[in-house]
């Protein structure tokens, strides 16, 4: 082993790696918000009495869940001038993030809204409130409770997933730290170091998933 | 010409048939209950009472017949399942409270998306209503807070503050503790001592003699006796309700 380790390019990178911490969590906030309302919705949509819209939704689902992400975040980014929609990569990147996080939150809340008893939609029922009201008020805090576990994995996973995203040259972590690397040579110590950073932005995202559980999901059950 | 909702009956149900799918689990059920009428249905499990309770509020759809509540015809029309469930108040074998939202929260949700009442309000009729089934001190908890019996009471206040014409009793107390079962009847009672108009299913038969003006005995999904509760604790006419009462006193 005759390696010297050299980490002066990393050193002199650090703020840009840090701004590149900040488009990360830019694009992983931002693509969360956008799973979380095509998980919603889409969870009602797979519930509708018209079938086009169930089929629809499924359809969506599967293609998105058998299918590598990179492949969708190049064809979102090429197939998006072909209807005469030219985004910048960021935007595009955080477009793939939210379709692809919300096609897995569909089926995780999907879970959480099945394992609600019937009897908490017929005492809406019961007391006059339309379907959307029941959904909106009694079914669905208790139904995001019941897999908020798994839907925070989820998206952590898409945290971690934004480093894709350099692919298409999007504004975020990994395609700085190319940059560095291509300029310095120094790729243990470029990779090494943002593999610190993502781990300390996937420990932060937790202990924020934590404080939202706090807030919002405390309330006692049996 | 419909009937004037002011004198005619409150409910009225006739012909009533359902299935579930093959299963005939209401057949030809006929009743009429009057504005301030107590009925206790009961009869052996599968006979189809809570079924039967469950239509006239379209939880269940019926195949068959014609359920009228409060002069509304209850056909499958948003509008009409509307208008009967804003009349119809219904407590559960379950209790069925939202587990997320405070005592109070579950007493105001409904009066303030349904009937569009402003919070202040929705609150004060909560807490009134609250008070009435002596709980008013818990407003501040969750449902897993409180006792079985505490939270029927809650599901009670929670139903009338709705303000309804009538009020369904699905088995009230059967999930319910022994210790428990006699807060939740004190307030059925006072509740049916006020005026209002109740269906409960139930095998509570103490509380059959003391509030109910008719006893209504199903079984295989059809009403096979009605009569006045003394009459029908002293002399069932059909066999299977001396059955089903001899069995029922051995167990009390």
């Amino acid at each position: 082993m005759n390696y010297t380790l050299d980490f002066g390019p990393v050193v002199t990178g650090l703020p840009d790696l840090l701004k590149g911490c900040a488009g990360t969590l830019v694009l992983a906030v931002s693509g969360m918000v956008i799973a979380l309302v095509i998980g919603v919705v889409g969870v009602v949509l797979r519930e509708s009495p018209l079938r086009p819209l169930r089929w629809a939704v499924i359809a969506f689902v599967e293609l998105i869940r058998n299918t590598p992400f990179l492949v969708q975040i190049y064809f979102v980014f090429f197939a998006l001038p072909l209807i005469g929609i030219r985004l910048a990569p960021t935007p595009t990147a955080i477009i793939a993030l939210g379709l692809n996080g919300g096609a897995y939150a569909i089926e995780i809340i999907r879970g959480g809204v099945q394992s609600i008893h019937k009897g908490q939609v017929e005492a809406g029922f019961a007391l006059g409130l339309h379907k959307r009201d029941v959904f909106r008020f009694i079914v669905l805090r208790p139904a995001l409770r019941a897999v908020y576990p798994s839907l925070t994995g989820q998206f952590v996973m898409l945290t971690l997933t934004t480093s894709i995203a350099s692919a298409i040259a999007a504004y975020e972590l990994t395609s700085v730290a190319k940059l560095i690397e291509n300029e310095s040579f120094r790729s243990f110590e470029v990779y090494g170091t943002i593999t610190v950073l993502y781990f300390l932005m996937s420990w932060l995202m937790m202990r924020a998933f934590g404080l939202v559980s706090r807030r919002y999901f405390s309330y006692p059950v049996k | 010409m419909s009937p004037n909702p002011a004198t005619g009956p409150l409910i009225a149900m006739h012909g009533v048939d359902k299935w579930y799918g093959d299963f005939h689990a209401l057949k030809g059920v006929t009743l009429e209950v009057r504005r301030g009428e107590k009925i206790v249905l009961c009869g052996p499990s599968g006979s189809g009472k809570s079924t039967l309770i469950r239509c006239i509020n379209h939880l269940e759809t019926i195949q068959k017949g014609r359920i009228v509540v409060d002069g509304i015809a209850l056909d499958d029309s948003a509008r009409a399942v509307d208008a009967v469930r804003r009349e119809v108040g219904m407590v559960f074998q379950s209790f069925n409270l939202f587990p997320h939202m405070t005592v109070l929260e579950n007493c105001t949700l409904a009066p303030m998306r349904v009937r569009g009442t402003k919070k202040a309000e929705a609150e004060a009729i909560a807490r009134r209503y609250l008070e009435r089934v002596r709980i008013g001190e818990q407003a501040g908890k969750y449902p897993a807070q409180l006792s079985g019996g505490q939270q029927q009471r809650v599901a009670i206040a929670r139903a009338l503050c709705m303000e309804p014409k009538v009020m369904l009793f699905d088995e009230p107390t059967s999930a319910l503790d022994p210790e428990m079962v006699k807060e939740v009847l004190d307030t059925m009672i006072g509740l049916a001592r006020d005026g209002m108009t109740m269906v409960c299913v139930t095998h509570e038969m103490g509380f059959a003699r003391q509030v109910a003006d008719r006893v209504i005995f199903m079984a295989d999904g059809a009403i096979l006796e009605e009569a006045a509760p003394e009459a029908f604790f002293r002399s069932p006419q059909h066999p299977r309700a001396r059955t089903f009462l001899g069995e029922i006193l051995a167990h009390h």
